[in-house]
């Protein structure tokens, strides 16, 4: 459940910027991991939108979540850089063992892409990942 | 007590380089952390009194401070053949300096070019700017004076310049390398856009998958701002929309709507962000303005060949043994970025084809390796320049794959505006898919190479319009790896 104060508080934080929406949505996903219909109704109440308008912007972005998945992510790179360098093999054997226990998901670019195949957990970043390496990350997760 | 440079660029990161910063530290050497010099295969590289290491692991501190490294020394970074051979005018301090020093900004000529710049009007930048030759770096290639003057000239309470650092293409890194490690240098760009146009806001719309790029540049906004007022700048932060390196899209992201393509007229020029007139530049095109005004148009204009003046940062990535970053003049040959700079293979195969220009830019085989690095020459043999990404593959290679990604790409990252490119895109790996499963191979990629001229002249933006250049160049270079499907 969104408490009333913090959603308002982050709201308010971007009131006085231009094209605030955005923004908000960034930092109402950090702080809940997803973008609910309760949030997403406050959202629009606060900047004079429809419900409509506001989820069509969270629809729209692959950032933005609907639903709180609790699991861990990692992000693998699946681009044209790091399939040269052999990405799509390690991103079948991330979801082998990822299992249902680790979300696997995919980026098209870190720009890292002289040293794929690269991935990103977080905002942390690793390059030239093998089978060893990547087991590890996961396993670590 | 020994001084040790080390980068603290995201790919050297994520190489390992923070580990290595620590055991450094742990054995009592002052660590400075720098930009990267852009050699990536040598990250995380190490140097000390000038000499190089590379690439380091913690295990090899002691030995490298023992004098003991000499299988991992690349002697002096400065005069390695990577870094003597480029001409860096916009990478000029990479490697060099701490990128939030204000005082190592200053001390290698930073604001020098807006200094100057104050000193002239509107009109006399615009000139200057023109003079230089300096077309836009995100891959159409327009001039950004002409882009400024209308600005300059367009009426508006408010005016604003946009830099584009949503352009996420595979095999270009330079953006990001530049916003991490010479942050200032876009900032006095903004600037001096901002004193030509009378525009007094800039905003920066960072692509979310470079959060070491936007913490840098948030902190470089700060420490700047007194120097730039009463210009400002705010970073803001995109959502993993690809479509959004598209400047219209980008507009209407940063006006917290969906990510959708406009149809143009008008342009963004004239009614661009909330409908003002609103200059529109990539990181850099807008980097490489404070060298054109601390040295002189003409100095930039010096460089380059035909109608591309100046330099362009190479980005050499994928499969490739010396990938990184490579600023030059253009003139050179794409055969020599991959087999002398770039020296082949990492894997040691036969290079099979070489992407430039990012996921929407043309394959090509060895045989157009002759091909110089200039819009025009590569307009003539049916690629772009793009970003300047330049993605080696070798034979493993197999090229109706990319070309269905090509294709499955644009579906997966269309705004869905226009049918060409929403439903294009669909249908187009649903066709590669019959012919590399030998239904009807010819007529369907007849349908294929119709549908790409279809994409190509239809598509509202280059997203959907430039997705027939991988396609149709992997079909017209490796016919084998369509049509030998069926034969077999």
């Amino acid at each position: 459940m969104i408490g009333e104060g913090s959603l308002e508080a982050i709201v308010a934080a971007h009131a006085g910027r231009e094209g605030p929406l955005l923004p908000i949505l960034h930092d109402v996903q950090a702080a809940y991991g997803h973008i609910s219909d309760e949030a997403i109704r406050a959202i629009a109440a606060a900047l004079n939108l429809s419900r409509a308008e506001v989820s069509g912007v969270v629809s729209f972005y692959h950032d933005f979540r609907r639903n709180p998945d609790p699991r861990p992510a990692i992000r693998l790179c699946r681009a044209e850089a790091c399939q040269s360098r052999g990405s799509e093999p390690l991103a079948a054997h991330a979801e082998r063992i990822a299992g249902n226990r680790v979300r696997v998901e995919k980026v098209y670019c870190l720009g890292l892409c002289s040293a794929g195949p690269s991935a990103m957990i977080g905002d942390d970043v690793y390059a030239r990942l093998d089978e060893t390496a990547l087991s590890e990350l996961i396993g670590a997760l | 007590m020994t001084t040790v440079r080390i980068s603290d660029d995201a790919l050297a990161i994520a190489c390992g380089a923070e580990r290595v910063a620590r055991r450094f530290a742990e054995l009592g050497c002052e660590v400075i952390r720098t930009s990267s010099w852009g050699m990536h295969w040598l990250e995380p590289l190490v140097e000390i009194d000038g000499i190089g290491f590379g690439p380091v692991t913690p295990a090899d501190a002691e030995a490298i401070l023992a004098g003991k490294a000499d299988a991992l020394s690349i002697g002096r970074i400065a005069d390695h053949p990577f870094i003597a051979s480029q001409t860096r005018l916009t990478f000029a301090r990479a490697g060099i300096t701490r990128p939030l020093s204000l005082e190592d900004y200053a001390e290698t000529g930073g604001w020098a070019g807006l200094e100057a710049a104050r000193a002239l009007t509107p009109e006399a930048i615009v000139e200057q700017m023109k003079a230089s030759g300096l077309r836009g770096r995100g891959g159409a290639g327009f001039p950004a004076g002409i882009k400024w003057d209308t600005v300059r000239l367009a009426k508006g309470e408010r005016k604003y310049i946009v830099c584009n650092a949503d352009e996420g293409d595979s095999g270009t890194f330079a953006d990001r390398m530049l916003m991490e490690g010479d942050p200032f240098c876009l900032i006095e760009g903004m600037a001096i856009a901002g004193l030509a146009t009378g525009a007094g806001k800039g905003f920066v719309y960072i692509r979310s998958e470079y959060p070491h790029a936007v913490a840098r540049m948030r902190a470089a906004v700060r420490l700047s701002a007194p120097l730039i007022a009463p210009f400002e700048i705010e970073i803001r932060v995109g959502a993993g929309a690809y479509v959004c390196g598209e400047e219209t899209s980008l507009l209407n992201s940063l006006e917290g709507k969906r990510g959708e393509v406009r149809a143009k007229p008008p342009l963004p020029a004239h009614e661009g962000l909330f409908g003002c007139p609103t200059v529109i530049n990539n990181v850099l095109t807008l980097a490489a303005v404070p060298y054109v005004f601390a040295h002189g148009a003409q100095a930039y204009a010096d460089y380059g060949m035909g109608r591309s003046r100046g330099t362009m940062p190479v980005q050499l990535a994928g499969n490739i043994r010396h990938g990184g970053l490579y600023e030059t003049a253009f003139g050179i040959t794409l055969g020599e970025l991959v087999e002398k700079i770039g020296g082949g293979t990492a894997s040691g195969r036969p290079v099979k084809a070489v992407q430039v220009g990012g996921p929407l830019g043309a394959y090509f085989p060895p045989s157009l390796f002759d091909t110089p690095f200039d819009y025009e020459a590569f307009t003539a043999v049916d690629g772009l320049i793009g970003h300047g990404g330049v993605t080696v593959f070798d034979d493993t290679a197999d090229m109706a794959a990319q070309a269905r990604f090509a294709f499955e790409f644009c579906a997966a990252e269309s705004c869905g505006k226009c049918t060409p490119c929403r439903i294009g895109a669909v249908r187009g790996f649903e066709t590669i898919d019959k012919i590399v499963a030998g239904d009807r191979a010819p007529s369907n990629l007849a349908l294929v190479a119709d549908l790409c001229e279809t994409m190509k002249y239809g598509a509202l933006c280059a997203l959907g319009g430039f997705t027939p250049y991988p396609v149709m160049s992997a079909i017209t270079h490796f016919p084998g790896d369509f049509v030998e499907k069926v034969d077999g």
